[in-house]
């Protein structure tokens, strides 16, 4: 194992490797800033270009791409609530908020930081138990998924500020109806009207381009910022993006959500069932719940601790969904099945053997994906002053560029007009729901749990021919639902008590 | 550098827009072909129509191979859009596959692949059983024989919904074996990978997929491919018996071809069926094959439109059976 560690670090480690995870962080990052292109398409982006390099090549530019990718996401998320792919979503949360506040420099180097925390853990934990994970990683059945999408949604309380539970329960259960339309998996129609553009579903990246850049643009709109956008807007972003450098407190105040969110969100990176956003989902809802009242308060309007739970958290999952990848040869994700595809067109078939046929190659791979989380952080730092500079451009001209990139962002992975028609429905839809002061998120969020939560307890009541029984007789589900339990109640009890100790004194 | 971003979005989708209007489909000429995908990109329609596109463009066979991705109600969109436009579409062919039919059974769209003209049948696989390696069956008759005696032990993982392809080449396996497919536990994944994770977690005892999807594990001795649906055994997986030599006779090809518009000229359709016949011996062909792991399968003109009927009617055939569709 030493021995093939070394070796891939040889491979690695040459200049011309050293110099196609540069160009691929750099391609990356500028590729998954335009929201509707995320990982996915930049890996796929890449495959034609590395055809006929050398494997190991190939899988280092590959890469550099998909971290750049992914912090490019983040980046978007973050500087225009416009987060392109799922496991961005969560960072938007806090990320946009923070930019708001006139903090978008720290906000995105969190992003970085904690994106190389995540991803740095994600490794260390590669390296050290590769052999045991793969069990571990078919150990979750469709019973635990629901259990574990069904912890998920306890998410939703961080949404829930004062006077705000109804009304975050609310939206997401419209995001768990909207996760219902089209096909079911008994093959019935549901909710499509007879519209044939509705029978595959809503996407993701619809709902999300609709509800949070295309909703935000049109707020813009309707706040009358536009005039007054030198003053405003204009202010916030110039004064304050210089200070990129964390207060120890700061990093006091983060370093045990990091810690933890990387822990969380290797484990459920290596489940194939689960992946990088509902990873962000669980180390969001978990530090929420963790942080004291005080902290609580912060989150949703911009609290450090929820943007670094959430990016340390989903970069640590897209370590670990290498697990699957490499060891069974199964693709958890999009992305992990894109780059099978590039594996395979190398002419590597990852695999149990792969291990332990071809070492050098494996942990080549390993060592490459390492490589491109470090070059990230050393490339984005000092590139982050001129990408907020983005928030610079006077928003007349910002808010046409968000509202057309979203727009032609979704129509270039579906081609279909009519998906345009229902983005702007949902938009000045979402656009009211703003101006009544629904949360929005909760709706992504059930949205997203929505369609996996279903999926895995109809698996599950099938494969236990219609009885409950899994709830509690299979062990990990069972702990599972007992951690969500109590997530749930403990808060209420403490309210309670505090009400108690607060009555005698009116 | 806020005017330097904004180039880099310009350029980005600039260029995207770019081969956009080049591959707009407008112009008809003789060498060119333009492959309507039915699907957003990535799918298994469009790497077939790119795989052969890429093939008939690099070897010379045409000038210029063009794409145009049109998601949309599984595919109808595409269909009703080809009907509507069909006559300035003389260089266009439609990429689809088996699932064509399954919808058109299911008719629930007001078109379907009978109001195209079935130019060729390209790539083939075939349907496969699978188990894990430490799975108690050893052959098909042996699930077979477990069935029977309860049918709640055989869960069936496929990846996608009921009344799908992986559901229905199950079902036709069961009854052809002699025992009641309407009892047969499906569990649908929404993903063919998905499903091998079911098998492999042991939530499912069996998982019924493509046998290209399942060759590499099974070469690596994580799983065990029980039976398949050929005729004859294929070149690739030899130790992979056939459901026809366990004496179950059940033979299922899952097709990737080509359709062109309705009132397609004669001529041009002859064309087609010479072109793609060309590609076959094509070196480029070839590479591209076997990077993917295709097998060819060239049925044209009145083979292609025979092969589909007789699909449809075993598929239609047992979709009754199963009570998915009504008389």
């Amino acid at each position: 194992m030493i021995e093939g560690i070394l070796t891939g670090l040889a491979t690695a480690f040459t200049p011309i490797n050293l110099m196609m995870v540069l160009v691929g962080c750099f391609a990356g990052t500028f590729i998954g800033m335009l929201p509707g292109l995320g990982p996915v398409s930049a890996i796929a982006l890449m495959i034609p270009i590395t055809y006929g390099f050398d494997p190991a090549s190939g899988m280092i530019l590959m890469a550099g791409v998909y971290y750049g990718a992914v912090f490019g996401g983040s980046t978007s998320a973050i500087l225009i609530n416009a987060p392109g792919v799922s496991g961005a979503v969560a960072t938007a949360f806090d990320g946009h908020p923070m930019a708001k506040n006139g903090m978008a420099g720290k906000a995105l180097a969190l992003a970085a930081y904690s994106s190389f925390f995540g991803g740095t853990i994600g490794a260390i934990f590669l390296f050290a138990l590769v052999p045991v994970l793969a069990s571990v990683s078919l150990s979750f059945q469709s019973a635990d998924y629901f259990a574990l999408m069904l912890f998920g949604c306890t998410a939703i309380a961080a949404f829930s500020g004062k006077g705000q539970i109804l009304k975050a329960i609310l939206m997401t259960l419209l995001g768990l109806m909207l996760a219902t339309v089209g096909e079911d998996p008994s093959g019935i129609q549901r909710f499509t009207f007879g519209m044939p553009d509705l029978y595959g579903g809503i996407s993701f990246l619809l709902l999300s381009m609709a509800t949070f850049a295309l909703a935000e643009a049109l707020l813009v709109v309707l706040r009358g910022e536009l005039s007054s956008a030198s003053s405003a807007a204009g202010k916030m972003s110039k004064t304050e993006l210089g200070s990129l450098k964390l207060t120890g407190e700061e990093v006091k105040d983060i370093a045990p959500a990091v810690s933890r969110s990387s822990v969380l969100g290797f484990f459920v990176g290596i489940l194939p069932g689960a992946g990088a956003t509902i990873a962000s989902f669980l180390a969001y809802g978990m530090e929420r719940n963790l942080a004291p009242a005080k902290k609580k308060e912060e989150f949703g309007k911009g609290s450090a601790r929820g943007l670094a739970a959430p990016e340390t958290a989903n970069n640590a999952a897209s370590t670990g969904s290498f697990v699957p990848l490499l060891t069974l040869g199964i693709p958890g994700s999009a992305t992990t099945a894109v780059m099978l595809g590039a594996l395979l067109s190398y002419g590597v078939q990852p695999g149990p053997r792969l291990y332990i046929d071809h070492p050098s190659v494996f942990w080549a791979v390993i060592i490459s994906m390492y490589l491109g989380n470090i070059i990230l952080l050393v490339l984005n730092l000092p590139l982050i002053p001129y990408i907020s500079k983005l928030l610079e451009i006077p928003r007349q001209l910002l808010t046409p560029i968000i509202l057309f990139f979203s727009l032609i962002g979704v129509y270039l992975v579906s081609f279909n007009t009519v998906d345009l028609t229902m983005m702007v429905a949902i938009g000045v839809a979402a656009v009211m729901f703003r101006v009544l002061d629904f949360p929005l998120a909760p709706l992504l969020l059930g949205f997203i749990l929505g369609g996996m939560l279903e999926d895995n307890l109809r698996r599950a009541l099938l494969i236990w021919d219609g009885s409950w029984a899994f709830l509690w007789e299979r062990p990990i589900t069972a702990t599972i639902m007992v951690i969500t339990l109590l997530t749930l109640i403990l808060p209420l009890i403490s309210s309670l008590r505090d009400r108690r100790i607060i009555k005698p004194t009116i | 550098m806020g005017v330097g971003k904004l180039i880099t979005y310009f350029r980005t989708y600039g260029f995207v827009l770019i081969v956009l209007s080049v591959f707009s489909p407008l112009t008809v000429a003789a060498d060119r072909v333009h492959l309507l995908i039915p699907g957003g990109a990535g799918g298994g329609w469009d790497t077939t129509a790119r795989g052969v596109g890429e093939a008939l463009s690099r070897s010379g066979l045409v000038d210029s191979a063009s794409y145009e991705n049109m998601s949309g109600g599984d595919g109808s969109k595409a269909i009703a859009y080809l009907i509507e436009t069909a006559s300035r579409q003389h260089n266009t062919l439609l990429i689809s596959s088996t699932p064509i039919i399954l919808k058109s059974l299911k008719n629930i769209f007001p078109q379907s692949y009978k109001d195209l003209i079935p130019v060729a049948a390209v790539i083939a696989d075939h349907g496969a059983f699978v188990v894990t390696a430490d799975s108690k069956y050893q052959s098909w008759q042996q699930v077979i024989d477990d069935y029977r005696l309860d049918p709640r032990n055989v869960k069936v993982a496929g990846g996608s919904v009921r009344g799908s392809m992986d559901h229905l080449v199950a079902a036709l396996a069961f009854k052809k074996s002699g025992v009641d497919a309407r009892q047969m536990r499906y569990i649908p994944y929404n993903a063919g990978a998905k499903a091998m994770v079911g098998l492999l977690s042991k939530e499912t005892q069996l998982l019924s997929t493509g046998l290209s999807e399942a060759i590499a594990l099974a070469r690596q001795g994580e799983v065990r491919i029980l039976a398949m649906t050929a005729r004859k055994r294929v070149e690739y997986a030899p130790d992979v018996p056939t459901l026809v030599e366990s004496g179950v006779d059940v033979e299922f090809t899952n097709w990737r071809g080509f359709f062109a518009a309705p009132g397609f000229p004669a001529e041009r359709s002859q064309y087609y069926h010479k072109l793609l016949r060309d590609l076959y011996d094509t070196s480029e062909w070839d590479e591209i094959r076997v990077s993917r792991g295709w097998t060819n399968l060239y049925l044209a003109g009145q083979d292609f439109v025979d092969f589909l009927a007789k699909q449809e009617r075993e598929l239609g055939k047992i979709m009754l059976d199963l009570g998915m569709v009504k008389k």
